[in-house]
């Protein structure tokens, strides 16, 4: 993997949107049939149900000042298509051993992109926010909102 | 504090190409941007503002300054042209490369200290829906 980019210029944020498709169940071991039901809803089917994902990936850096670049968004997206997308796209979350003993709300699946992400070499990410419909959304990281 | 943010568009012409190195390097950095024939987006910008609302308007911000300021200050100047033939801070021989990056930043220094009543807070540029750029004019 080449290795981060040496900037010296103003820092900057990119970030860049994944999308994947995934099914999953609610349901935690540590409830009965009725509590899972009370709690999760409609989301404790047992058959699962899916999502269009949106994971939103946010790197913060100086800008090289030769390319002017915070980051390799090649390396970046081969990164985010080998780890996150050709880990998750397609799968039922459940199944993942990433999801053996947790429940695959988007809560967790969020902390599982971070941690996926913060193995990236090629820049600092800063923040993860994943979509799970157009009306929820989950983030993890630097608030980029400086007051 | 209120965030206040304003959108537009422009399209333009870019390509990437660093002058102090070969054609191999920059074609491997690169890839397809560094085509010197150029290619093209349509971009969106929004512009945060952040300030204190005015009790008299309501307004943390004239919107329609606002709107005016954008227009005269970057629209006019970037849209339908060629960044790196005809935009200075792109062109001239000490010119950036345009990237999204150095297109935020650029966009951030015409606009700095010609907002009035409010701070320019943040910068976001996207070349595509599924690729920003946020600045918030740290050196």
């Amino acid at each position: 993997m080449t290795e981060r980019m040496q900037g010296t210029g103003p820092k900057v944020y990119l970030s860049r949107r994944y999308r994947l498709s995934a099914s999953h169940r609610l349901h935690s071991e540590a409830y009965g049939a009725e509590e899972n039901r009370a709690v999760y809803g409609k989301c404790n089917n047992p058959y699962g149900h899916g999502h269009n994902y949106v994971v939103e990936v946010t790197v913060g850096g100086p800008v090289d000042a030769t390319t002017g670049m915070v980051c390799d968004l090649g390396e970046l997206d081969a990164f985010a298509q080998e780890h996150l997308l050709g880990r998750f796209d397609g799968t039922n979350l459940n199944t993942l051993e990433e999801f053996r003993h947790q429940v695959p709300t988007t809560e967790n699946f969020t902390a599982e992109i971070d941690r996926i992400f913060q193995n990236f070499s090629g820049a600092q990410v800063v923040r993860v926010k994943v979509e799970e419909t157009g009306n929820n959304s989950f983030e993890m990281g630097e608030s980029l909102e400086r007051g | 504090m209120i965030f206040l943010t304003r959108k537009a568009e422009f399209s333009s012409a870019h390509y990437y190409w660093n002058e102090a190195w070969t054609r191999e390097q920059n074609e491997r950095v690169f890839g397809r941007c560094a085509n010197k024939n150029g290619h093209g987006h349509n971009y969106t910008l929004e512009v945060t503002v952040a300030g204190e609302v005015d009790p008299v308007t309501g307004f943390v911000v004239d919107l329609k300054e606002l709107k005016e300021i954008i227009e005269r200050e970057v629209v006019s100047v970037y849209d339908h042209r060629h960044l790196n033939i005809e935009v200075p801070e792109f062109a001239a021989a000490s010119g950036k490369i345009p990237t999204t990056e150095n297109i935020a930043i650029a966009i951030w220094q015409r606009l700095e200290k010609k907002i009035p009543h409010a701070k320019l807070h943040r910068i976001r540029v996207y070349e595509m829906a599924d690729l920003f750029v946020d600045y918030y004019g740290e050196p």
